[in-house]
């Protein structure tokens, strides 16, 4: 039964590609005006998932809600309250920025003064006005995405999906998608999230999904995530004289050492116990220690981590 | 009709308004549409000493038939290579509104260049004995070859426009031989004219000469029941097959 306070249901989703599970039974939920993280190494099955969701493509298996809205059953009323921005971006090339916005316009049915006020102010937005006449063919790789952005929110989904929106972005025009993102979300719409960047993943999401070979390793919000891998706890230490980093393995609840820099990291569940240890190796050893940071796991350690329990390694 | 089709509707024409601001004028259109047709019709026409009348049959069956299935076959694949397909099927656009607007801008392609013939006919002093026959004929059949002009795009699933455009020369140029465009229809084998039953194109050329000329092999009404059950079967199959196999282009 769907759950009004969900934006998307997903319920044992399948998808194959012959003898490929590229969407292997999924379930998960996403709240209503929440940013939606969707994790995974190239191939894990996010592209598919998001071709699914969107009508694109027809599962082998399992269905799922978008809005309360079969994706199977209701697939127009569901194209009607979402938008897509795929990593490619699709405007026609032959058409002008102008032409391109009011031809969605008018595929979803926005009434022409609200399409010609919402271009406007959408182009203005994402500083593509003033080249509003000319055609998308000469645009550059960050302008075409925005483009495509300003298609997606004209019809002002209650849920947008963006598939890898900001990938091989300059690093100004990825940070004013990012704000854009934010804004929409702020203003109440849902964001269905697929990255593998991990630190725009960090700075947007609520939540994050992490999936590989088609099937949802963890989900959770950032923060959880990385708590839950107490195992990749470390402790940072920089001395005034190299030493051997065999001696500092040996310490107890030490899990892994790893020289990063000039800096020596150790891995442990117990850091409090670990600077102990530090100390008194550097008073043994008439050490002056020039830094000592205890760092928690970043999320890309955690993403690492899951891949790896996944495949085995 | 009910409002979610009418609604369909309007959106297949905002796709053949799309369709004909961005295809018109591309390299294989206008070759395989416009100039190849135009050599054939010089090649077999020019020296034969043919009734003012018989030229005008070929010259308007050709020009109907290869303008309006020339832009049909290119769309999709176009669509496909640019990712503009993708973007389209996001929409909530069905997929029989997004074929008939392509079926759509074939239409209007096809009848502007069918003009042309029309007027040089006049201009020659052709005697069109019923214009309104001959307006309707031109009407149903440029619909009907657009709609068979988007079925030749439908297989092979391909994201090469040129690769549409042989798959549909080859069925195009054996259908003008066999339709009545270079001999009438009375004038073909008992074999020949079983053949040219099963092209649309026959009927099209039969209506034109019963037009000018006051003859035909069939009835006007067994030409239009023939364009219209021609038409109903390209759409229906057209979008069988698109339906099975767009999801396939999109890589």
């Amino acid at each position: 039964m769907t759950n009004m306070e969900n934006a998307i249901e997903i319920e044992d989703l399948a998808k194959n590609y012959g003898e490929v599970n590229a969407v292997n039974h999924i379930n998960l939920k996403v709240r209503k005006t929440e940013i939606f993280g969707f994790l995974g190494p190239n191939g894990a099955g996010k592209t598919t998932t998001i071709r699914i969701l969107t009508g694109l493509i027809k599962p082998d298996g399992g269905t799922a809600t978008i809005m309360g809205f079969n994706i199977l059953t209701q697939s127009l009323r569901v194209k009607q309250i979402i938008s897509v921005v795929p990593e490619t971006a699709n405007a026609y090339i032959d058409l002008t920025a102008w032409q391109n916005l009011m031809l969605i316009g008018e595929l979803y049915g926005v009434p022409n003064k609200e399409r010609r006020q919402r271009t406007e102010y959408l182009l203005k937005e994402l500083e593509l006005h003033e080249r509003r006449n000319q055609r998308v063919r000469g645009f550059s790789k960050g302008m075409k995405q925005k483009i495509v952005l300003c298609m997606a929110l004209l019809t002002e989904p209650q849920v947008l999906f963006l598939d890898e929106p900001t990938a091989g972005l300059d690093v100004e025009s990825a940070r004013l998608i990012r704000d854009i993102i934010r804004q929409y979300n702020r203003d109440g719409t849902t964001v269905f999230l697929s990255t593998h960047n991990m630190e725009e993943a960090n700075q947007l999401c609520d939540r994050i999904a992490i999936i590989n070979h088609g099937k949802i390793a963890a989900i959770d919000n950032p923060e959880n995530l990385r708590m839950k891998s107490s195992s990749l706890k470390s402790v940072e230490v920089n001395f005034n004289k190299p030493v051997l980093i065999d001696e500092l393995r040996e310490f107890s609840h030490v899990m892994k050492a790893k020289k990063i820099g000039d800096k020596i990291r150790l891995y442990t569940n117990e850091p409090h116990s670990i600077i102990k240890n530090i100390l008194d190796y550097a008073n043994t050893k008439g050490l002056v220690i020039i830094s000592l940071n205890t760092l928690a796991p970043t999320l890309e350690d955690v993403f690492v981590k899951l891949i790896k329990e996944q495949t085995g390694d | 009709m009910p409002e979610h089709i009418l609604e369909q509707l309007k959106r297949a024409f905002i796709i053949a308004k799309k369709d004909l601001r961005i295809y018109y004028k591309r390299g294989p259109v206008v070759i395989f549409g416009l100039v190849m047709p135009f050599f054939l019709f010089l090649a077999f026409f020019i020296g034969r000493n043919l009734p003012t009348e018989r030229l005008f049959t070929g010259l308007l069956g050709m020009t109907i038939f290869f303008s309006s299935m020339s832009i049909g076959p290119a769309i999709v694949p176009f669509e496909a290579r640019s990712r503009t397909l993708e973007r389209l099927l996001s929409t909530p656009v069905s997929i029989w509104a997004l074929l008939i607007g392509d079926v759509i801008a074939s239409f209007f392609y096809g009848f502007l260049i069918s003009v042309v013939p029309l007027i040089i006919g006049l201009a020659l002093g052709i005697n069109i004995v019923n214009p309104l026959i001959l307006c309707l004929g031109m009407v149903l059949a440029t619909f009907c070859f657009a709609s068979f002009s988007v079925l030749l795009s439908a297989y092979p699933p391909t994201d090469i426009p040129s690769t549409a455009m042989m798959v549909s020369n080859l069925v195009k140029f054996p259908l003008v031989f066999i339709s009545g465009v270079f001999i009438p229809i009375w004038e073909m084998q008992d074999w020949g004219r079983i053949i040219a039953s099963f092209s649309p194109l026959t009927y099209f050329t039969d209506l034109v000469n019963y037009c000018t000329q006051g003859i035909s092999y069939y009835s006007v009404f067994v030409d239009f029941i023939a364009l219209l059950g021609f038409t109903m079967l390209f759409l229906v199959v057209s979008i069988k097959i698109h339906e099975k196999t767009l999801p396939d282009r999109l890589v």
